[in-house]
């Protein structure tokens, strides 16, 4: 463990994805609170306000998660990968330059208005601020993924000297993969914060079956999953077909195809074996992976081996795209079994409660398997044909980056136990407020 | 024009904004264990809607030194490698904090609020630290490591004078007086602190002490620690008067405070110009490719005059004496 590559990439990649398991929750959240906020004032009902409050904690939890753990990756990109903005630091600065003012500073300080600013402002400008804080998270969304589809399908550079420099922002931008990046991690949004709250919704039913709020948050939350989790599939279709025509070598991964070939089966389950190159314990459908990919049962498709050296480890990118993969599905089947099942009203019966429960935080596993399947994916690149990880790589000693991923991983454990019990602890809070006390919020809440 | 410059003066402003706005929060986090259950629930409602947005001027300091000066950016976080580590840990856990002693009880809480203390502390303590290798030039040996350790211990005073003095604006009875009684003892520290630090930094740094013993520019420099005292003084002044409820201005202790830490800023400023990283590189070597400076004013021109007008509404919407009990 004294391979400073490998240890900058396991700090930095253990960072980057503990750090967007907050930001995936928030920037859907946050339209969905916009969403409570509006029926509230619509309705005057006093369960809405009840259902606001309960989860604007939740989310200023997860945003606050998501905003200390964001501070660390801003220190990182320099400390980790000095050579990363030596060479292309004239189109990832202003991009992320472009996120800490555009969008940083709206959501950080309308979050303050949101939160605690309902007594104090009138409705319009309460409704205004919580419509901001999701304008903020959406555009923060926009230009990292703006940076990281740049990473993989870089457009619009031009080399000056040793650096690359933007000869074309608008191409920049709106690079090949971004409209699919960018709609495929929306919905991946829409799709965790669906399941966080019908799931949560459905762990405070287990406890409290009365509750009608918690219902109504269920239904909102399977609902929306029943619409985006199918709109998903098709998006995640058309992102696998983006990548075939620009990163090749990750499809392969992603597909374990080792040599070029046509007809090639679809491999459902394998153990890729890179000592052989071949595909060990394989579950094959034949001319399944041209069909999907190519539309064509004999259509070719590239191997592995066809890239040399610069193709990214097999492994992780196979299974982590089978487990992204499986994940959908299976929320494709529990969310439109339970929208029938509590069709007109229906009480969804407590095994299905308890799968809901279970779902909680699916949308975080698929999430990150899919982060891990398009970064994995485009190594050795870095930026993808333009320069290596390994090009990018600082003098932080082996030690040093022990040292310091030793304390993340400390700090990360604690921060994320901590967040987990209050996160349960909140939604049993609500499940006891909601039996005998319809007009007060909680009492256990008001401790403070 | 001198793009080099202009960014320069941006990130000096940020980092200065970040400075004053987060030092008071980090200031309050490091006063909580002197006060009563009670008393640290208000304290902590006087900085709750504002303290994510004042973090936020640290991410554009470092953006900036990202983004224009990426070559600084990798030498100086280089340098001060574990010392940022422990201060984002220091971070993490008080920004987490905040939430996390809102909705916890029993032992659980009191965790919370100890972990808010430390975090603060922990992050206060590293961002001084920080500034003594900075200013040294990352020099290495026992002598220089104590010069950090110093000015780590005087950015904690500062800290707690501005957290102290906005206690005192934004707090009433009780709990007002004893941050009366924590601004005196913060302003003693960061007497204490300026003048070591003065007298230490031309001593360690050749290149300081050139430019402060130039007469008779000298002369002219004076005015520096002068309006400095003077700013001190008002604290004292200020803060007597409130105790003693003449004049009810309860924001003059804070905004002294602030000024003593502009001022020391603009003393800073002047030793290290024009370097980024002293004696080694010049903001102009280090400078990012005029490209991607010519882009990023364009945003910041267009931006940054809606981010002041929203956080002066953000001020003005949380305006009057805090109460308890602000998450409910």
């Amino acid at each position: 463990m004294d391979d400073p590559l490998l240890l900058a990439r396991a700090q930095f990649g253990l960072n980057i994805a503990f750090h967007i398991l907050f930001p995936t929750l928030t920037i859907a959240l946050a339209w969905m609170l916009l969403g409570f906020r509006i029926a509230y004032h619509r309705t005057g009902e006093a369960g809405w306000l009840q259902t606001y409050k309960l989860w604007t904690k939740i989310f200023a939890l997860t945003f606050a998660m998501g905003v200390v753990t964001g501070i660390v990756m801003s220190f990182q990109f320099g400390t980790n990968w000095p050579g990363y903005m030596n060479r292309v630091g004239a189109i990832a600065g202003p991009l992320l330059g472009y996120e800490i003012l555009t969008a940083f500073f709206l959501e950080a300080t309308f979050l303050g208005v949101m939160l605690f600013g309902m007594n104090r402002v009138p409705p319009w400008a309460h409704i205004g601020a919580t419509a901001l804080v999701a304008g903020g998270t959406s555009l923060s969304a926009f230009w990292i993924l703006a940076l990281n589809s740049w990473m993989q399908t870089p457009a619009g550079h031009v080399l000056d000297g040793n650096q690359w420099i933007a000869g074309d922002w608008i191409a920049v931008i709106f690079n090949p993969s971004f409209p699919y990046r960018f709609a495929h991690m929306l919905i991946a949004s829409g799709l965790t914060a669906s399941f966080v709250v019908a799931g949560l919704s459905a762990w405070r039913l287990l406890g409290a079956p009365a509750d009608a709020m918690a219902r109504r948050t269920m239904r909102v939350g399977v609902l929306a999953a029943a619409v985006l989790a199918p709109v998903q599939a098709v998006v995640g279709d058309f992102h696998g077909l983006n990548t075939l025509e620009h990163q090749p070598a990750k499809i392969a991964a992603m597909e374990a195809i080792w040599h070029t070939e046509k007809g090639v089966p679809l491999v459902l389950f394998a153990i890729p074996n890179e000592a052989t190159k071949t595909n060990d314990y394989a579950i094959e459908i034949p001319y399944g992976a041209s069909l999907i990919l190519r539309h064509d049962a004999n259509a070719e498709l590239r191997g592995l081996e066809s890239f040399g050296a610069d193709r990214p480890p097999v492994a992780p990118v196979f299974f982590a795209f089978r487990l992204m993969v499986g994940i959908g599905v299976l929320m494709i089947a529990t969310s439109w079994f339970t929208a029938w099942a509590t069709r007109r009203e229906a009480v969804a019966p407590r095994w299905l409660l308890w799968t809901l429960a279970a779902f909680t935080f699916s949308g975080w596993a698929a999430t990150v398997s899919g982060w891990i399947v398009t970064e994995i994916g485009r190594q050795p690149w870095l930026v993808q044909g333009v320069m290596r990880t390994s090009e990018a790589v600082g003098e932080i000693s082996g030690a040093q980056l022990g040292v310091s991923l030793t304390g993340y991983v400390l700090t990360y454990a604690a921060m994320f136990i901590a967040y987990m019990v209050v996160l349960t602890h909140l939604a049993g809070e609500g499940a006891e407020a909601a039996k005998p006390l319809p007009h007060a919020y909680p009492a256990g809440a008001a401790a403070d | 024009m001198d793009l080099a410059l202009v960014f320069m003066v941006l990130m000096g402003a940020s980092v200065l904004a970040y400075v004053v706005l987060d030092g008071f929060d980090l200031g309050v986090g490091m006063l909580m264990p002197a006060a009563s259950a009670q008393e640290q629930s208000v304290m902590v409602s006087s900085i709750g809607p504002f303290w994510d947005a004042n973090e936020t001027w640290l991410v554009l300091g470092v953006g900036i030194l990202l983004v224009a000066f990426p070559l600084a950016h990798g030498v100086v976080l280089g340098a001060l490698y574990l010392p940022v580590v422990a201060m984002l840990v220091g971070l993490m856990f008080r920004g987490v904090a905040f939430e996390l002693r809102m909705k916890a009880l029993g032992w659980h809480r009191e965790l919370w609020n100890w972990l808010f203390w430390a975090g603060s502390f922990l992050a206060s303590f590293s961002q001084g630290f920080m500034l003594g290798r900075y200013i040294t030039g990352f020099d290495r040996g026992i002598g220089f490591l104590l010069f950090a350790m110093v000015v780590g211990a005087a950015v904690c005073g500062g800290y707690v004078l501005l957290g102290a003095t906005w206690l005192v604006a934004k707090t009433e009875g009780d709990l007002q007086r004893k941050a009366l009684a924590w601004s005196r003892w913060g302003l003693l520290w960061v007497a204490l602190g300026v003048g070591l630090v003065s007298l230490a930094t031309p001593m360690v740094s050749e290149t300081v002490r050139a430019k402060w013993f130039d007469f008779p520019r000298t002369l002219a420099l004076m005015a520096l620690p002068a309006a400095c005292l003077w700013a001190g003084f008002i604290v004292w002044r200020s803060t007597g008067r409130i105790a003693r409820r003449e004049a009810g201005r309860d924001w003059q202790p804070f905004a002294a405070a602030v000024a003593i830490f502009a001022i020391s800023f603009i003393g800073l400023a002047y030793s290290l110009f024009p370097y980024v990283v002293i004696d080694k590189l010049t903001i102009w070597e280090a400078a990012a490719h005029p490209s991607s400076l010519k882009v990023m004013l364009a945003g910041v021109l267009a931006v940054l005059p809606f981010i002041v007008a929203y956080t002066a509404i953000s001020y003005r919407v949380f305006r009057g004496k805090a109460k308890g009990g602000l998450y409910d």
